[in-house]
């Protein structure tokens, strides 16, 4: 087309180029005959690739399953995992009223009341619906598969969220972005079956469609998004970002003077039922009302109240100083009325302060200070950059340029858009994980900016050629008109730099798809249970010591026994080892978890005292020393010295270090070198020769030779070791006879 | 050891008692050769006697007695008769059927079994019988725990004297061992050990059930792998395949170990420090065996490996962890087979051939679950197994079944490597119905279609009157009244750029009159179009819908009228130029006003299309 459309080209055009030319029309042509409007081609194009990027988005998250087996991942999905199977098996009501001795032993565990049942049942519910449809699947396949599957309708509700806030256009890049975007996928892989995963799909379906409600101020919309508030909560704890966003939402559109009728209608209905259906959720229960953390929609809510109330007041008075008197009376009054209940909630203590979580957030170096059991998980830190830059890739410099749009196009949704993606980005910068959340909202903002950018270029270059077209159809009979050629005077080079700049968007796109895909296919799509490995001749080696103790727990260890270990492994002990544990990952109970601690890092016989009271009668340990797999129990170990030195003051961080340097060689601390967890971990390790040229007793995921390589054991023996040493389980022997 | 004796002085006291009993029959045993096979697990006595009829009766059957301790971990029992008279170790045709009998006067710890001759024997006759007998559970470990560096010392106790109801002229006794090591044996006169066999030389005359203790206590480190419990499921498709699914329920069933598990001294001497552990096991898979798979309750399991040619396939797999006694594990593993090689028709029927024990070498199994799984609408099915088992029927509800596939269950007791037998179930199915699942789906999937066809073009809303439905009706006729517009325009244009057309053909051949031929026909369809646009704009103006759009379609309108004026003004002046044959100069001269506005209302009128499609 290009060829025979240059304008008044003095050369005949050559044969090939005019018949394929001709081949192009009678194309068009052909689809005239289809009778595909223009409308009807561009949604075809648009369905099709929306089709194609709900399958992209799937696909792409099926890595794992390729390269290991369809498998649970990671700690906290075997929880999840087990529960499902019980609800499936037992039915809903079991599963509400579920009591687990299994976990926490000797307190237990009331599993329906704490827990956010909406991934468990959304997994049993797909799995209902496919054994009726007669698809006979195995529970486990459901969930694994239950992330991407939420993933792909994410990136449905990312169409229609862009939709809403901007065009179509930024609908299906926000659909795109946001299917292939690490910062989402690392949550949402095959086999990572966890909250977050629906969660993500909950909150941004609550969002699209309580922006929806504001946009339209219908009824139906409020509460569509008050069941999607609802499916929030009952998914995943983060919900406490949406019932804080959604009224500083409301708070800046009151500020700025944007209160409308359909805002109003929208909030209420929204918050009103959706605070409602929440006190279904037991593990919620009555926190809307009585803790901190909720009370600023409240606030809100009331604030509106007043809003409305004014508003009606300003109608019937027609004089604006007796009106203006009477806000300043409402305005104080509603004001200090909140002010005072709201004290005499805190004070009285029917409103519950803010949770260290929750303190964490807006503080950072709260829970370093207060809170190590929060400050030990590594995905509470604060974010890198590199994480940033890793997780985001271009959508990094690509979400200011949104933010420019969207300031320039201002409307309701964009500041809704503009809040989310604004602090999901601060408390995505507070805690590693909160980069989940902030995706959406990024991919969202970021595709506003493709897509205003590209289509603006586009516009650019499209007009020039239609110009030039119609200037064509005259070349033949005249000579170029003087006036055309001051308009083509300017124009060439804003065309080639259109271009030139539209190349540059697709070289960046590609790039961000071509980043995404390696990041999900190296760092995301590893179930950790599993260890993989370059073997000296480059094929894999599998390191499979996990299932390996795990299954060595089931099937022969009494099944009334009681495992002691570090609490990141007890979901799994009691997923796959189907033994009772005495913590786990959830981690209600710091007094225990200190229990635990103070049990590995005390000596032998002070932790036997510890384990009898207890009644453990296994202990599980993760080492790395021989296979060089650095996130085992020693590396976790000082977290468990503060944690138990927290809680019972006996044990003092000092007492491991020797000049606050943590070491396991020759010159670490007397009390380190003697500690139940040191004992266990390199008991015989001193007669291993682990690397040639080394020393035996080398450990290699530390690099040095141990210092105590003479371990003797008296209250505990060795049960099972796995075959790369990985875990260790020692039987805790009974006591001895008193004659 | 203690138990030993016990059980030794119940039997001395039985045979005591005994001994005053008649003789049985007139049988004679002339001569027996017992070889008793201690190297695997599974104790095997193999048995051939020679029988001699000395009464007058014609004898058609032998009795064959176990003591009860040995006849609680019988497995497998048969009998053939050995008519070739060389030394050749074919014995003849199918076994001799066996059953329990319990005769009369005998005592109560003694299991009788029956061989049932063909024919009967004749006073005088003799014949050649090969009996073997299978037994599980048979060896006692002694000490019955162990640390992990020590050996498997094992118990096997039986009688020197062959132990039968009738007289036995010469018998003789060799036991084979695993191993040369041997710990103590009952020594009688005459017994050599040379190598791992040891020889209980020939004993004459032996009256009947006379029984005479040995026990041996040797070393062993075989694997004592048991299956507790063994599903197979063995589910027929016709489209072509056969899957098995076997679950596994597996202990060490030798001596338990005790103490500590070093990995450490077992990892570095596996054979020494661990020698009565087993690591892999061996599964003999039919040949072309496909899909292999080997997992347990938590996924997959890596360690396993296989190889096959045209006559087997060998797959080699290793349980998590190293099986020490009393350890258990439990797995799965699951292959496909070609149908062809296993499913036959005879007499209308279809029926399914296949093996009943495990594949796996030289397992125990002490309940073996048979599922025959055919598919849905399978009918008249039975079962016929060589041996006698527990029968029933189930229904498994799998992929797209609506009234569940039949299945044939068959349960078995204490099965060794020699039950590995072909059973087979017979059953008749219609082909046709092979085709219902495919089809199930296909009108799963069009109805599915249909329904979004029907939601697509159906108005469902509940009320026809309510503003809001109204309001929608009429903006969906405003959009056709705006689509109906634009394509009428866009016929106008069209027609615009065929005038041009025709200027450009007239100044390329100068053809006056084509152009006039063209420009009159473009005359009349502009007319037609401007008649066709008005109820159009009329009905747009009455619309309250199209309020917001109006300005902009007349706009459209009066622009284009604007165009097409000028255009035609254009044409004319051309044609007359050419007319007149004027020069290109001044030609060009004529009509430069009017094509730069043409040029710019065109551009117009193109983006003003643009906006009213987006509508």
């Amino acid at each position: 087309m290009a060829a025979s459309s240059k304008p008044g080209s003095p050369r005949p055009p050559p044969s090939s180029s005019s018949s394929m030319a001709q081949d192009l029309f009678n194309n068009f042509s052909f689809s005239k005959t289809l009778k595909l409007k223009t409308k009807q081609q561009e949604l075809l194009i648009r369905v099709t690739v929306l089709t194609l990027i709900y399958i992209l988005a799937f696909i792409t998250r099926l890595f794992s399953v390729l390269r290991y087996e369809s498998m649970i991942h990671e700690f906290d999905p075997y929880f999840n995992y087990r529960t499902t199977l019980y609800l499936t098996k037992n039915g809903f009501a079991e599963f509400w009223n579920w009591f687990d001795s299994e976990s926490w032993y000797p307190l237990g565990r009331i599993i329906g009341g704490t827990l956010y049942p909406g991934l468990m049942l959304t997994a049993a519910a797909l799995y209902w619906v496919l054994r009726f449809l007669r698809f006979a699947v195995h529970i486990r396949e459901v969930c694994v598969l239950t992330a991407p599957f939420f993933a792909s309708n994410t990136t449905l509700v990312a169409y229609f969220f862009g939709k809403e806030i901007w065009d179509s256009g930024a609908g299906i890049v926000a659909a795109a972005l946001i299917a292939i975007c690490p910062g989402y996928i690392s949550r949402s892989v095959a086999g990572s079956y966890d909250n977050e995963g629906v969660a993500i799909f909950a909150l941004l379906l609550t969002f699209y469609l309580f922006v929806k409600a504001v946009n339209t101020g219908s009824l139906a919309w409020a509460l569509a998004s008050a069941f999607g508030y609802f499916y929030m909560v009952s998914a995943w704890g983060g919900y406490v970002f949406i019932i804080n966003l959604v009224p500083l939402y409301v708070l800046v559109l009151l500020v700025t003077g944007r209160y409308s009728l359909r805002l109003y209608v929208a909030y209420n209905c929204m918050y009103v039922v959706g605070m409602l259906l929440a006190m279904q959720i037991r593990f919620v229960g009555f926190q809307h009302v009585q803790s901190g953390e909720h009370m600023a929609a409240m606030g809100v809510f009331f604030l509106l109240q007043v809003f409305f109330f004014l508003d009606w007041v300003r109608h019937l008075l027609s004089d604006a100083k007796l009106f203006e008197a009477f806000l300043r009376i409402t305005v104080t009054g509603a004001v200090s009325v909140g002010a005072i209940a709201l004290g005499v909630g805190t004070a009285s203590g029917y409103i519950s302060p803010w949770t260290g979580r929750f303190y964490s957030l807006l503080d950072p170096t709260y829970a370093k200070d207060h809170i190590p059991i929060i400050a030990s998980v590594s995905e509470h830190q604060p974010t890198a950059w590199s994480s940033f830059m890793f997780d985001f890739h271009i959508l990094l410099i690509l979400f200011p340029a949104g933010l420019y749009f969207c300031f320039k196009r201002l409307s309701d949704a964009t500041i809704f858009i503009v809040m989310y993606g604004l602090t999901s980005m601060y408390f995505a910068g507070v805690m590693v994980r909160l980069i989940l959340v902030a995706t959406p909202a990024v991919c969202l903002i970021s595709a506003i900016a493709v897509s205003a950018t590209v289509k603006n270029l586009t516009r650019l270059v499209r007009s020039q050629s239609q110009a030039v077209q119609s200037g064509s159809s005259k070349g033949a009979s005249t000579a170029k008109s003087s006036s055309k050629g001051v308009i083509d005077n300017s124009q060439p080079f804003q065309r080639n730099g259109a271009i030139l700049l539209l190349l540059g968007a697709f070289y960046l796109l590609t790039r961000y798809a071509i980043h995404c895909t390696w990041v999900t296919s190296e760092a995301y799509s590893s179930p950790s249970i599993v260890l993989a490995a370059r073997g000296a001749h480059g094929n894999r080696v599998i390191f499979d010591d996990y299932r390996e103790a795990y299954f060595w727990l089931r099937q022969n260890t009494p099944p009334d026994a009681k495992v002691m270990s570090w609490w990141d492994y007890g979901y799994q002990i009691t997923a796959m080892g189907n033994r009772t544990v005495i913590v786990d990952n959830n981690t209600w109970n710091n007094t225990h978890i200190a229990t635990v601690g103070r049990a590995m890092s005390s000596y032998e016989d002070e932790a036997y005292e510890i384990m009898r009271s207890l009644d453990v009668d296994y202990v599980l340990v993760v080492f790395g020393g021989v296979t060089g797999y650095s996130s085992d129990d020693i590396n976790k170990f000082l977290w468990m010295v503060r944690i138990g030195g927290g809680v019972f003051p006996v044990i003092k961080e000092p007492d491991y270090l020797v000049n606050g340097e943590y070491r396991v060689d020759k010159g670490a601390a007397p009390k380190m070198l003697n500690c139940l967890m040191y004992k266990l971990s390199y008991y015989r390790f001193g007669e291993l020769t682990t690397e040639y040229g080394k020393p035996p007793g080398f450990d290699r995921a530390r690099g040095v030779e141990i210092g105590n390589k003479d371990i003797k054991l008296e209250y505990l023996e060795e049960a099972f070791t796995t075959q790369n040493w990985i875990v260790r389980i020692y039987k805790v022997k009974p006591p001895k006879n008193r004659w | 050891m203690l138990r030993f004796a016990l059980t030794l002085l119940l039997f001395t006291l039985a045979f005591g008692v005994l001994s005053s009993s008649p003789v049985f029959s007139d049988l004679i045993l002339a001569k027996v050769d017992r070889r008793i096979d201690l190297t695997s697990q599974i104790v095997r006595i193999t048995t051939s006697l020679k029988v001699e009829n000395a009464g007058s009766n014609p004898i058609s059957e032998i009795l064959l007695s176990f003591p009860e301790n040995q006849a609680k971990h019988l497995a497998y029992l048969t009998a053939t008769l050995n008519e070739g008279k060389g030394k050749g170790k074919a014995s003849s045709g199918a076994g001799l059927p066996t059953e329990v009998v319990i005769p009369k006067d005998v005592p109560d710890s003694l299991t009788f079994y029956s061989v049932s001759l063909h024919k009967g024997l004749g006073k005088g006759e003799s014949l050649l019988l090969d009996v073997l007998a299978v037994f599980t559970h048979a060896l006692e470990p002694f000490p019955e725990k162990i640390s992990q560096a020590d050996i498997q010392l094992l118990l096997f106790q039986d009688t020197a004297h062959f132990l039968s109801p009738y007289k036995v002229m010469v018998q003789s006794v060799a036991v084979k061992l695993p191993e040369a090591r041997v710990e103590s044996y009952t020594k009688l006169e005459g017994t050599k050990l040379s190598g791992s066999e040891l020889k209980y030389s020939p004993f004459h005359n032996i009256p009947p059930f006379s029984y005479l203790p040995i026990i041996i206590h040797f070393e062993n480190n075989q694997p004592f792998a048991v299956a507790e419990e063994l599903v197979r499921e063995i589910e027929i498709s016709h489209w072509g395949n056969v899957q098995v699914t076997e679950h596994y329920n597996l202990f060490h069933g030798g001596a338990k170990n005790k103490g500590e598990f070093s990995r450490l001294d077992y990892q570095a001497r596996p054979y020494v420090r661990g020698a009565s552990a087993f690591r892999r096991l061996v599964a003999r898979l039919p040949p072309r065996a496909h899909s292999v798979y080997y997992r347990d309750e938590i996924g997959n399991i890596s360690t396993s490996s296989l190889w096959g040619d045209s006559k087997k396939t060998e797959l080699e797999i290793e349980p998590r962890y190293p099986l020490f006694g009393g350890w258990r594990t439990a797995f799965t593993i699951g292959y496909g087979l070609p149908l062809r090689d296993f499913l036959f028709e005879s007499d209308g029927k279809r029926f399914l051939n296949f093996s009943f024990g495990s594949p796996i070498n030289e397992l125990v199994i002490d309940t073996l679950i048979v599922k025959v799984v055919l598919p849905e609408g399978s009918k008249d099915i039975s079962a016929s197994v060589p041996f006698p088992v527990k029968q029933w029927q189930e229904t498994k509800f799998s992929h797209l079944d609506l009234v569940g596939r039949p299945v044939v269950v068959l349960e078995k007791n204490n099965v060794v490597p020699e039950h590995n037998e072909h059973f087979q179930v017979y059953y008749k199915f219609n082909s046709l119905s092979m085709l219902r699942e495919p089809l199930m789906l296909i009108f799963g999937f069009f109805f599915l279609f249909v329904a979004c066809i029907v939601y697509m073009h159906a108005d469902l809303s509940i009320s026809k009157s309510s503003a809001s439905y109204l309001a929608k009706v009429q903006w969906e006729e405003v959009q056709a009244t705006v689509q109906q517009i634009h394509n009428i325009i866009s016929h106008c244009l069209t027609a615009h750029d065929k005038l041009e057309a025709s200027l450009r053909d007239l100044s390329r051949t100068g053809d006056v009159q084509a152009c006039k031929a063209t420009r009159k026909s473009v005359d009349s369809l502009l007319k037609g179009v401007s008649k066709d646009l008005k109820p159009l704009v009329t009905f747009l103006q009455s619309s309250p819908q199209a309020a917001h759009i109006l300005p902009k379609v007349e706009e459209l309108i009066a622009k284009e009228r604007d165009l097409q004026e000028r255009l035609m003004a254009k044409h004319t002046t051309v044609v007359d130029c050419y007319e007149k044959k004027l020069g290109g100069r001044e030609i060009e001269n004529r009509i430069a006003s009017n094509q730069q506005k043409i040029t710019s209302l065109r551009q117009e009128v193109d983006d003003l299309m643009e906006f009213i499609d987006e509508i």
